[in-house]
């Protein structure tokens, strides 16, 4: 069929009806008219333009050209005044006609401008098209000396917040005593307001605005009761109305807005609605989303196709920076599950009716949004609200396991802050940061500690460490999984089972256990790995990198000595320092000067940028020492040298000292050695960082062979049954000393430990190899640093001044 | 509209700086789509093209703040940092920079 469709009105509803009819249909004639002067174009990003002041040309939906490539004609800045379905014709203000077969009323919506006195002096804005964000940005940059935006609800706090960014003083004045009483409940409208203070918004509650007060411009407002607030620039936002006097003058019922069916058709035949101006089972949406799907159903409808729209769950994000704020469905709700933390401006809340859920409000926190709106919109079953908030925090530090590290500054650990709280008593994030001392660092883990301790105190209860908290899969499914299935690389597991899709947190772990499970023969992806891996420096605080190249058992040479010297002259490296861990770090270095540092270094990477076989640090022993028991620096060269490239949970620091005297600190080490009187005691589980624990003695043996053997054998235990960032002070006490023995120490089970490293350490290499060997030309280049770029690319790379294109 | 580089400049999953008109960005190339924001994390100006790309966010490397590609919201604590459209035309990657220069609160 060849029909010919006019759509009335170019706004997001026309346009999208107008994609989705010729989607369906490559043929059929459409004509798009638009009241407006400007093409189609995004309303919603109004209250962003308002802010930066960019050029409203920038929301167009779509280019010029696509009008003409998909021939639809376009007719710009004219209005149907009339029309007469019956024989297929309508009028334009400018008198022509146009014939269709099929009209779709997208008419959308009018601000509404309250009938009281004052309401059209010039001064006096609504916001809803590019013209009023214009006029409204120019009058606060304009020396306006007091704004007031009339209405309270999610458009008038964002005109505010835009008004605001301009430096221009903004007063709110609302007529309920708490904002957004559409999407919000009283506990979040109550958070709510304070943020927009700290944002320079003020507020006034249960202000009736009877008049703007003039006389040639708006002045001030008038408020029931006799108060009155002085403002020279006046925006109005109490509401919408439906725009149907076309609708009306055809004979199209209307109510509230025009009356549609299932199928998006009015009650005349050929004539449907789409849109702000459409009343669906009852409700008008003043949102974008539905508009899709009505767009969509109509377009259906047109082709002569069965489809229904059966309504939509309202949704809305309050588009203020500075402010995070997502609700969707009901405000409240029959139970409600509500993890808030006031202080820090947090309120999470699940309302469900009939254990399903019905509603969300995400304020402060918005992490896992995506997925409460999801289940909002789907009234999905649910059982334990407070359990589906906790595990929505995605990315949060909500759902890392108990053994990450939430504040590196003092070493403090999930399970630490947790604890503080269902042991400790704590009750509020200042009580657990002054107990625990999290925080009180840099304090760039404030808020992660405030969320934990919000979550906690809201009664969560103990979660399984899962590797992937997103899709609640623990390191041992996941392991099982790519080893039964064969999953070589990242992306693999996330097509098996999605995990890594989401929050990313989990993608360096794994990217790990591929490895691992594949022995190294995995295939390898960058993008899962943490910058460290992927450059094989370390990052620091200023985005440059610090190399440290290795130094077996803190053993080096005049002629390596020389080497790094020429090195740190030559790329002028700002630090060169003897680490703890006894060897050098050359610290301060260019990503792009990376390559060739290695090449002029000529030394192995010493992985100290990677959770993997970090130093075996080793005292002089037999070699000098007068009271050496054993040779150290043999063993800890040996034990470096057959670990070197293992990548491991955490990071594994080792120590061999060649007596009890332990200068090696090797019994403070995740693997250490200790000569004794005749042989060798083997520690593991040792630390000296954020926790200090002494390590527990494995075995004691009578050879240095021996010793090599039981330790290595552990590493491959850790390697193969630790969670991923959990070190082996952690590692040891969960899985217990005894098991650990039972079996590291087993002939069969260590067999095959050591014969699965062998394995895997066979398939590693020198990662600074990729000197020579990038994984990506521009592995360690950006895009406007060519002179480091292998392929020489030119400054061509290097944009013009903006605007301007080659 | 300003050519910023060709398709393969960029890794898969991963960001890459390039300065337009004198400013730094970051432009990613995600699963999702071709995205750039502002090269500094508005926290410490960490290097935001080092970051994790994941779910249309990127993870900051210093200090996992995560930002929203599209918007350049921050996703969870922390101010947002400026977005910017970007256009794929065949192999070549064009960025049109359009947010302001932040001013620090
Ligand atoms: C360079 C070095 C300090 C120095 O100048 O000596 C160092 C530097 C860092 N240490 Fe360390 N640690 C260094 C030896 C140690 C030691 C001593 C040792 O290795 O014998 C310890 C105590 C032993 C231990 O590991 O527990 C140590 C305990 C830590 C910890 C706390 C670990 C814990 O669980 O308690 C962290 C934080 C973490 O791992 O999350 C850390 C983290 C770091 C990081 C990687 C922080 C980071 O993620 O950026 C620092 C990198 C600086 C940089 O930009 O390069 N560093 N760090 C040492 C490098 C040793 C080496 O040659 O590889
Ligand atoms: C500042 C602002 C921020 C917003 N933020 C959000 C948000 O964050 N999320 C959200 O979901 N929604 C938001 N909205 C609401 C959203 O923009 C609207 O729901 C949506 O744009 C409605 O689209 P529409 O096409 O139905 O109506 P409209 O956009 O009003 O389009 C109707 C068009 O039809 C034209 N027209 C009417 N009658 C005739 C006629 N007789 N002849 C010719 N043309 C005619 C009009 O000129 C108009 O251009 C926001 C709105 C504003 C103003
Ligand atoms: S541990 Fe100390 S005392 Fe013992 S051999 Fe080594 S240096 Fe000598
Ligand atoms: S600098 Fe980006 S999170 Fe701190």
């Amino acid at each position: 069929m060849s029909d010919c469709v006019v759509i009335v009105g170019g706004g997001i509803a026309g346009q999208a009806v107008c994609e989705a009819l010729r989607d369906r249909d490559p043929d059929v004639a459409i004509t798009l008219v638009c009241g407006e002067t400007s093409a189609p174009y995004d309303r919603v990003r109004l209250s962003e333009i308002l802010v930066s002041g960019e050029d409203p040309v920038t929301l167009q939906l779509r280019p010029a050209e696509w009008y003409a490539d998909n021939d639809v004609e376009l007719l710009l800045g004219r209005w149907v005044t009339a029309a007469d379905p019956q024989d297929g014709r309508l009028t334009l203000d400018d008198g022509s006609q146009l014939t269709f077969d099929k009209l779709v009323l997208a008419t959308g919506s009018q601000p509404l401008m309250p009938p009281i006195s004052g309401i059209d002096l010039p001064g006096v804005h609504p916001f809803r098209g590019p013209e009023d964000c214009e006029a409204i940005r120019a009058a606060a940059l304009g020396g306006a000396k007091r704004a007031a935006v009339i209405g309270g609800g999610l458009l008038g706090l964002e005109a505010a917040r835009g008004i605001a960014a301009q430096g221009c003083a903004v007063t709110v004045v609302h007529l309920l005593d708490r904002l957004m009483e559409r999407q919000l409940d009283a506990g979040a409208a109550a958070l709510l307001a304070p943020a927009l203070a700290g944002l320079d918004v003020e507020i006034e509650f249960e202000r009736n605005t009877t008049a703007i007060i003039g006389p040639e411009r708006a002045t001030g407002l008038h408020f029931k009761g006799g108060d009155r607030l002085l403002a020279d620039l006046v925006v109005v936002s109490v509401g919408i109305r439906p725009e149907l006097k076309l609708a009306r003058e055809i004979g199209v019922t209307c109510e509230r807005g025009i009356v549609v069916d299932d199928a998006m058709r009015t009650n005349l035949p050929g004539v449907l609605a789409v849109g702000e101006c459409a009343q669906h089972r009852g409700l008008v949406y003043g949102l974008v989303a539905p508009i899709h799907d009505q767009a969509r159903v109509a377009a259906a409808t047109l082709t002569c196709d069965e489809a229904a729209y059966l309504g939509s769950v309202p949704s809305a994000k309050l588009k203020v920076a500075g402010i995070d704020l997502v609700c969707a469905g009901e405000a409240t709700g029959e139970y409600e599950a509500v993890v808030t933390d006031a202080a820090a401006g947090i309120y999470r809340k699940l309302a469900t009716r009939n254990g399903r859920v019905v509603g969300a409000i995400l304020l402060g926190n918005t992490r896992g949004s995506e997925a409460l709106v999801a289940a909002v919109r789907a009234g999905e079953p649910i059982d334990d609200p407070l359990q589906a908030l906790a595990d929505a925090s995605l990315a949060g530090p909500a759902d890392l396991p108990h053994t990450a590290q939430i504040c590196d500054c003092n070493g403090v650990c999930k399970g630490d802050l947790i604890a503080a709280v269902t042991d400790g008593g704590c009750s509020t994030p200042r009580e657990v940061m002054a107990t625990t001392r999290a925080g009180t660092g840099c304090g760039s883990c404030r808020d992660a500690v405030k969320e934990i301790v919000a979550v906690a105190t809201g009664g969560l209860s103990d979660e399984p460490t899962y590797l992937c908290p997103c899709r609640k899969q623990t390191r041992e499914q996941l392991a099982g999984r790519i080893r039964d299935d064969g999953l070589r690389s990242v992306s693999d597991v996330a097509a098996a089972c999605g995990t890594g899709r989401q929050c990313g947190v989990c993608k360096p772990a794994l990217a790990y256990l591929v490895s691992e499970v594949n022995a190294n023969l995995h295939q390898e992806e960058r993008d899962a790995r943490f910058i460290n891996d992927r450059v094989h420096a370390n990052i620091q605080k200023d985005g440059t990198f610090s190399v440290v190249p290795r130094m077996y058992g803190g053993v080096t040479t005049p002629d390596e000595l020389r080497r790094i010297a020429d090195v740190a002259d030559k790329y002028e490296v700002p630090l060169v320092k003897v680490t703890g861990g006894q060897r050098l770090d050359l610290l301060g270095v260019r990503k792009q000067d990376l390559p060739d540092i290695w090449r002029d270094l000529g030394m192995a990477s010493g992985h100290a940028y990677a959770k993997a076989v970090r130093t075996v640090k080793t005292c002089v022993g037999t070699d000098f020492c007068r009271f050496g028991l054993g040779d150290a620096i043999g063993l800890g060269v040996e034990m470096e040298k057959l670990w070197e490239g293992l990548h491991t949970p955490h990071k594994v620091k080792s120590g061999v000292s060649g007596c009890p005297r332990n200068c090696a600190e090797a019994t403070v080490k995740d693997i250490g050695c200790v000569a004794v009187e005749g042989g060798w005691q083997v520690r593991a589980g040792g630390a000296a960082g954020g926790n200090v624990r002494e390590a527990d003695i494995l075995a004691t043996v009578d050879s240095r062979a021996e010793a090599l053997r039981v330790a290595t054998t552990f590493l491959q235990f850790y390697r193969e049954n630790a969670d991923y960032k959990e070190r082996t002070y952690d590692f040891i006490p969960r899985i217990g000393l005894e098991k650990v023995r039972e079996i590291v120490l087993g002939e069969e089970s260590g067999a095959a430990l050591r014969e699965r490293l062998r394995i895997a350490k066979a398939a590693t290499k020198d990662p600074w190899l990729e000197r020579d060997d990038p994984y990506h030309p521009r592995q360690f280049s950006d895009l406007d640093s060519p002179e480091s770029d292998p392929d020489g690319a030119q400054p061509a790379l290097v944009g013009p001044p903006a605007g301007g294109e080659r | 509209m300003t050519f910023a580089c060709h398709v393969d400049d960029v890794p898969l999953g991963e960001g890459r700086v390039v300065s337009i008109g004198g400013r730094r960005i970051a432009l990613f190339r995600a699963a999702g789509g071709w995205y750039a924001l502002d090269a500094a994390c508005p926290h410490m100006g960490g290097p935001l093209a080092d970051g994790i790309v994941c779910d249309r966010a990127v993870i900051c490397p210093l200090h996992d703040r995560r930002y929203d590609l599209e918007t350049g919201a921050a996703l969870g604590a922390g101010d947002p940092v400026a977005a910017h459209a970007v256009q794929l035309r065949g192999e070549r990657v064009f960025v049109e920079v359009t947010a302001p220069v932040p001013v620090a609160a």
